[in-house]
């Protein structure tokens, strides 16, 4: 984490070098802070942040697929006649442990279209979700722990 | 270049205005209070980050561009909550599930009273 808040101080300080207040000077700044730091790191001491930052731009490209394409679903029920459907209230056991994780996965949860999470139990070990688009109960279950779980488990730890 | 920007910008209003207004109807037809829920949140949200999108490519400023971010991340972190507070109090409030729903796990689930949940 401090070597992001470095990254950003160094392309602020990239920008304003360069006179020019403009968004992609600051991209700009950013990959060479990086590259730099990347360089200047010490072997010795281990730290997360250098692919961390591939695993957080790879996880936010993954779930704008998701969105965009759940979104369409949704769309496409709603402007055709008749209903598609099968709803249901599904308990989903949770590998995430601590509040931060069981927020951000609620949160996400409820941003994908078709899904949206209701409650989580009081021990924090099962969470609640109404669906939408409900094949096969287990099969869904499944699919959001090894896809949106287990991803946003592992950008995190 | 600026053709090109006015025309990306005019396809990521018109798109999020799209979204918007399929949600609007999707509010008409959904048959119960938890699809309606669903059915909001998701699409206005994208709707409204797209128009933002779209006015910050259109105007090229840097200050523009962060008050549009910053509106979007804040949309991002409060529609969800919003619904699951709504979907919450129905569910406590008993209100009824549409009939083709397969199945309802959180029947019964709820403590005496309503603070605690299994």
């Amino acid at each position: 984490m401090d070597r992001f808040l470095i990254n950003i101080v160094f392309a602020f300080v990239w920008m304003l070098l360069q006179g020019d207040l403009h968004f992609y000077k600051f991209m700009e700044g950013f990959v060479v802070a990086y590259i730099f730091l990347w360089i200047t790191r010490k072997s010795a001491v281990t730290t997360h942040y250098f692919p961390k930052i591939f695993q957080v731009i790879g996880f936010v490209l993954y779930f704008i697929k998701e969105l965009i394409v759940s979104n369409l679903i949704v769309a496409y029920d709603i402007i055709t006649p008749g209903f598609y459907m099968k709803p249901a209230i599904l308990a989903i056991p949770l590998d995430c442990k601590t509040d931060l994780e069981i927020t951000l996965f609620a949160n996400l949860i409820t941003l994908t279209p078709g899904t949206w999470s209701i409650d989580v139990s009081t021990d924090k070990s099962t969470l609640y979700i109404h669906a939408m688009y409900v094949d096969d109960i287990e099969k869904f279950k499944l699919d959001l722990k090894n896809g949106l779980e287990r991803k946003l488990l592992k950008v995190m730890r | 270049m600026s053709i090109y920007i006015e025309i990306l910008s005019g396809i990521l209003i018109i798109l999020g205005s799209i979204f918007v207004l399929i949600s609007a109807s999707g509010l008409l037809k959904m048959p119960d209070l938890y699809m309606r829920t669903s059915v909001t949140t998701k699409a206005s949200t994208i709707g409204v980050g797209m128009v933002l999108l779209g006015t910050a490519v259109y105007f090229e400023d840097l200050g523009i561009y962060a008050r549009a971010i910053l509106i979007i991340i804040f949309i991002f972190m409060t529609a969800p909550i919003g619904s699951h507070l709504i979907g919450r109090a129905g569910f406590l409030d008993k209100v009824e599930l549409w009939k083709g729903t397969i199945v309802n796990e959180l029947e019964d689930k709820y403590s005496e009273d309503k603070k605690t949940l299994k």
